[in-house]
Formats: C-alpha cells, structure tokens, sequence
C-alpha cells in the first residue's frame, strides 16, 4: 500500500510528546506522579520514539526510490 | 465515579489521534481500486504491520479492562491467558495452518472452509460470525459510550453517535487498511499510554519485591478486600503454576493442570487464534506466504510480554488496597439510582441499637455485599448529627464490599496521571475501544460481501459492484452496530446470552478445521454434523453444570445440575473440552461413514498430506518460520519456569 505507516505514527507521536512537554514545563512536578515531573519525562520518550519514526520512514523511503531506478 | 476534569492538554491529544485516524482514512482512499484492496487491502501489506495490528485486533478496550480485573482477582495465573494460551495458538497457526490458509487465495475462513468441505459449512460458519461480529462491536460500543458518560459526563447517545461517526468516516474511506493501520496506532498508543502508569504503580508500591510480599499477606487474608472466602497459600497470587499444580482448590480461579493446559491452553486459545477470521483476516491482507507466516510470529513477541501491561496493574491494585498507608480501595460497585432512596430512609430510620437489623435490611435493598462496620458507623454518626442525603448517599456507597474489578485500571489512572499523561492514557483505552469496532465492522463486510451476497444472493458481478456492496456493508454494518449497544444497554443479560451461544460455536469449529487440514479423508457432511453436533454439546453441557456460587439459569444448570465447578472458569474450559471432543469423534465416525465427495486434485493446497511441503527459502536459517517458532516457544517457555 502506498502510504508508509511510520509517517503518520511518527508525526502523531512527536506533535503529542511537544503538548506534553509544554505541559510539564508549565505545571512542573505532580503529586499525583509522586512527585516526578512525568508529563516532562514521557514526553521526552515520545519524541524520541516520534523522531525515530520518522527517521525510519525516510531511510525507507529513499531504499525503496533507490531499488526502483 | 465522580467525574474527571479534563484539562486543554488532555483534549488536544485525544484530538489529535482522532484527526489522525480519520486522516489515514483519508489518505488511503486513492490506494483502493478494486474490491479486494477494499476488503483484505489487495494482500499488500509488510508483515511488521499485520503482525502488530494481529495482535492489537485482539486487543480491545475489552481485554485491557478485563485483564487488569483478572490479575486482581487471580494474580499471575492469568498470564497463562497468553503464555499457554495464545503463543503455542499463534506459533502453530503461523508454522501449520497459513500455508493452507494463505496458499489456498481463500479470502475468509468461511471460504476457505467451502473449498475444503462444501457451502453448508461456509455457510454455517459465516452467518454465526457475521452475528457476533456485529454483536461484539456493539457491545464494545456500548462500553466505551457509557466509560465517557461516566468518565467525562458526555450523554452517552451523544458519545455513541460521535465514536461511531470517527469509526465510520475511516473505515468507510480506507477499508481493511485503514482498520489495519489505526490497530497498529492503537498499538503504540496502549503500550505508551500504559507504561507509565504501570511503572508510577510498582515505584509506589515499592518494586517488585515488595508486591511479592504483600501479594502473600493478600493470598492469606483474600477475605479482607472481599476477593474470596478462601484462604490460599502465600505464593497464590505470585507464582503462575504452583498454585494450578497443586489442584483447583489451591488457586483463586478454582482450575486445575488439565483444564488449564488441555481446555485453556489447547482448545479455548487454538480456537481462537487459529479460527477467528476477526484476527486470521490480518494475515490474509500480508504481501505475501513469507508475510502471512512471519504475521503470528511478529506478533508473539509483543504478546508474550503484555502481561507486565496489562495484568500487573490489577496485581498492583491488590497490593495497593492492602497498604492502609497508601489509601487505596479496589473500587467498589456502584448501587443503582433506583435503590437509594429506600435504602436512605432506613438508614436514617435506624437507631445504634436496630443496627444489626437495618444492616440486613438495607444489604438486601442495595442488592450488594455491604461491610458491616461501616454501616453501623454511618447509622451511629447520622444519629447524633442527622447527615445530608447527599453526603449519607458517598457514605452508603463507600460501605459497599463487593469489588467491580472492572473499574481496576480506571481507578489506577485516575490515581496516577496528571493532566497530560491523563490525556494520552484516556486516549489509549479510547483508540482500543474504536479500534475493536473497526476490526469488526471490517471483518463482517468482507465475511457479508464475499460469503453470503457473492456467494449466495448475487453471484458473478463486476468488481466495482462488490466494491461498492463492500462500502455500503460499512455503513450497514456500523448501523447495525448501534443497535447493538442500544440493545446491550436496555437488556444486559439477553448481551449476555448473546456472548455465551457464541462461546458453544468456537470450540468445535476448531475441530473442524483441524481435521479438514490434516486429514483428508474428512467429508463435507462430517464436517457439517460434527460441527453442529459439537455446538449442541455445548448448549447441553452448559444446561447440565454450574459453577459455586452461582444459581442456575443464565449462568448454567437450568435443566438440572449434574456437575458443579469451583469457578465459572473450570466451568468453561471444561465446556471446552466436551465440545471440542464431540465435534472431533462425530467427525471422523460420519466422514468414515460417508464417501468423499472430493478428489485429492481439488484437495490439493488444502490439506497437509497432499499438499507439497514449501521450500523455505529465507535468505538466513533463523528466519525460517519454523526455526523462529522453536526459537520463540523457548521464550515463553523459559517464562514460564521465572514465574513459576
């Protein structure tokens, strides 16, 4: 099918790791969280799961235009 | 449940997965030309993304809560769900059955059973899953309605409208492959949703060790969170297979090592990863033999460590709720509004002194288990300082004992996740709910469209037309499914008895399939007979054996009670067995009986003895089907014997 999957997953991902680390930078530590800041800390994981998403969809991208010449 | 606030953060993630769902749908649609990119997306697709949409297919919001209840109520032994359950299911389906399967250019198992035996059991087979399809999708609709009315305070036709119009916008535009690629979203969207309540969990409780340990003062004292009135040993909760060696009455799910390996572990799980088109049907959209094999195996991997997501956080709950320090409860279940007012105004009435009796009287109008000392307290307060009703109505559901172990998760994300985390954890269960409608809306049309319109109604159209039947069947589809939740949230128990007839279908059609793989001396009418035969066993087994604890009627024994089970899920594995039993012997005596309406030409790529073997030709020896199932049944095996 012609639309790589990791794009739109990698897109997702790093827009909603950025709502969450504007959100823990503006609110800080949660008690709720016993007291860690999560909302900062998983958002830095979704980035860099979002970020290499994308990288993966790239690199892909250029094998496949590649192999096709 | 009070209602949560959702702040900013928490909307505009679930906005953005829902744009983005409906998004894909959208961009997918210039891909599907022809009837077959529409309904097993034109067999296109690599295997990492079948695989992972395989497993979240199963993967409803269903399963989540319902695994989270499962490990409060029986610990660890419920991984078995997965580690004797699915893995040997899904590696055996990728080793033996896809070959047949994917080789046969059957596009559903319905049709694959037609080529192997003959249209009564297609037919027989398609009309009973087209049903439960519809019906699964409405009843999780009707959930996910009534979670958001609970949860966020959304009318709940509002919230079934709505949900069902995302549904319907992609799936209608995308088809098998937007169902596909969304389960694959909703995948990472559980795993990362999930984890970090999971890991604010065990750092609460205090790591691994420590829950060990109070999951042993649980086992000993399961009375004191009204888990069971039995006592266990210390390891009941902790460890997967002493308690289930040591007999049915050493572990909270009342099983013991036959059921749990022959009727769990063998008929239950290959009954269903083997047969249900719902999750076969992602294999079938793979590019290719090599992607239809590799579809099970990748998904194996994932499954075998889900358990740590989905079954700890109930096991977390438990130990929680026995660490007055960390002022948690199992949630309790909620009293209908129709029966407060009585029991309020005895409440009031009652004095210290007519406790015991107003006691009685109230736990039998409330219609639930009530914690004796708590009532008593709210009776002494409100009769030295009368209480508003309001307040008296928070008490009196505070008193309640009995667990809604379904509330689990929910309670545990309500603990944990700040605003943020909330949003994407809410979003989580959101996407599994609509991604369990999706699965089956896309399952029913191509099950409606190829196997009952093409096969029986309107044979030997154009493409365009069943594509177009294909969409419509969306539509149709998605409609019906309302109805479904409309229904389910009128008449519970009639849902109930829906989901249960369908649970006497599966056991011995598995049978069924297997003999017609592996033996080809297996005859249309065998087939046909011993399939109803199987089903008719279990109606009958299920009229005849009820499990402790229960009365007869929905639950079983309404004829007369022969046997009695420890627990309803003795009751079912045993049911099982008896099914799948029947269904294989009346098999093969009718198809002894009968002549073989088949020659071994058209039998060829349909079953194993006349089939020839498929050379694996993967580049590396490891990544051959069969070495990676070894390979992969060691893991599971191996983590087995670590939580031994």
């Amino acid at each position: 099918m012609g639309l790589d999957i990791r794009w739109p997953i990698g897109i997702m991902f790093t827009l909603i790791s950025v709502l969450l680390i504007i959100e823990g930078i503006a609110t800080g530590p949660s008690d709720k969280a016993l007291g860690m800041n999560i909302d900062l800390w998983w958002g830095i994981v979704l980035l860099v799961f979002g970020v290499g998403m994308l990288l993966g969809a790239s690199q892909g991208g250029k094998k496949k235009n590649e192999g096709g010449k | 449940m009070q209602p949560i606030h959702l702040a900013w953060v928490d909307y505009a993630i679930l906005l953005a997965y829902t744009a983005f769902v409906i998004g894909i749908g959208w961009a997918l649609r210039r891909y599907l030309k022809t009837s077959s990119d529409y309904l097993t997306s034109g067999r296109s697709i690599p295997a990492w993304v079948t695989g992972l949409a395989f497993m979240a297919a199963n993967l409803g919001a269903l399963e989540l809560v319902g695994m989270a209840a499962n490990g409060a109520q029986y610990g660890i032994a419920t991984a078995h769900f997965y580690w004797v359950g699915a893995i040997p299911a899904m590696i055996f389906l990728a080793v033996f059955m896809m070959p047949f399967y994917y080789g046969s250019k059957a596009r559903s198992v319905p049709e694959f059973l037609n080529m192997r035996f003959d249209y009564r059991v297609r037919c027989v087979n398609s009309i009973s899953f087209a049903v439960m399809t519809v019906f699964t999708s409405g009843i999780s609709m009707d959930a996910l309605a009534r979670l958001l009315n609970l949860l966020l305070g959304w009318d709940y036709n509002f919230a079934l409208l709505i949900t069902s119009a995302v549904v319907l916008v992609y799936v209608l535009k995308g088809g098998l492959t937007s169902a596909i690629y969304t389960e694959v979203l909703q995948f990472f969207m559980i795993v990362l949703g999930f984890a970090p309540v999971v890991w604010l969990g065990l750092k609460d409780v205090g790591g691994w060790s420590v829950l060990k340990s109070k999951l042993a003062d649980v086992a000993q004292h399961p009375a004191a969170l009204a888990l069971s009135d039995k006592t266990f040993a210390p390891d009941a909760w902790s460890s997967a297979w002493k308690p289930v060696l040591a007999g049915p009455d050493a572990n909270p799910m009342g099983v013991g090592a036959f059921p749990m390996i022959f009727g769990l572990g063998f008929v239950l799980s290959f009954a269903y990863w083997c047969t249900n088109f719902l999750v076969v049907h992602r294999a079938f959209a793979a590019k290719d033999m090599r992607a239809a094999r590799r579809t099970p195996l990748i998904a194996t991997v994932p499954k075998m460590l889900f358990p740590a997501l989905v079954i700890l956080p109930g096991m977390l709950a438990v130990a929680l709720a026995v660490m007055p320090e960390k002022a948690y409860r199992l949630p309790p279940v909620s009293i209908a509004d129709t029966k407060y007012a009585p029991a309020i105004a005895d409440l009031k009435a009652a004095t210290p002194a007519t406790a015991d009796a107003a006691f009685d009287k109230i736990s039998q109008e409330v219609g639930l288990k009530m914690n004796k000392a708590k009532v008593a307290a709210i009776i002494k307060a409100n009769s030295l300082h009368p209480i508003p009703d309001n307040v008296l109505k928070d008490e009196l559901q505070d008193a309640v004992s009995d667990n809604y172990y379904n509330g689990v998760i929910l309670s545990l994300i309500k603990r944990y996740c700040p605003s943020g985390i909330m949003g994407l954890a809410l979003t989580a269960l959101l996407a599994s709910f609509m991604s369990g409608m999706a699965g089956n809306v896309t399952a029913f049309n191509t099950i409606w469209t190829y196997d009952l319109y093409q096969a029986y109604i309107a044979p030997k159209k154009s493409d365009r037309h069943y594509f177009i039947v294909g969409q419509a069947t969306t539509v149709v589809g998605i409609i019906l499914s309302i109805f479904c939740a409309f229904f389910a949230s009128h008449y519970s128990n009639a849902m109930n008895i829906v989901q249960l007839v369908f649970g006497f279908v599966n056991a011995p059609l598995f049978a069924t399939i297997l003999l017609g793989m592996f033996w080809a001396r297996a005859t249309g009418t065998g087939a046909f007979l011993g399939l109803l035969g199987g089903t008719l066993t279990s109606a009958l087994f299920h009229a005849l054996t009820l499990a402790t604890g229960d009365v007869p009627g929905i639950k079983g024994g309404y004829i007369h009670v022969v046997q009695m089970f420890p627990s309803e899920m003795a009751q079912n594995f045993w049911l099982a067995i008896f099914a799948f039993g029947v269904s294989f012997a009346l098999t093969v005596v009718i198809s002894l009986a009968t002549k073989r309406t088949k020659s071994d030409a058209e039998l060829k790529g349909l079953v194993y003895s006349l089939t020839p073997r498929l050379k694996d030709d993967e580049r590396h020896f490891l990544l051959r089907p069969s070495v990676l199932g070894i390979i992969l049944l060691l893991a599971c095996v191996i983590l087995n014997i670590i939580f031994w």
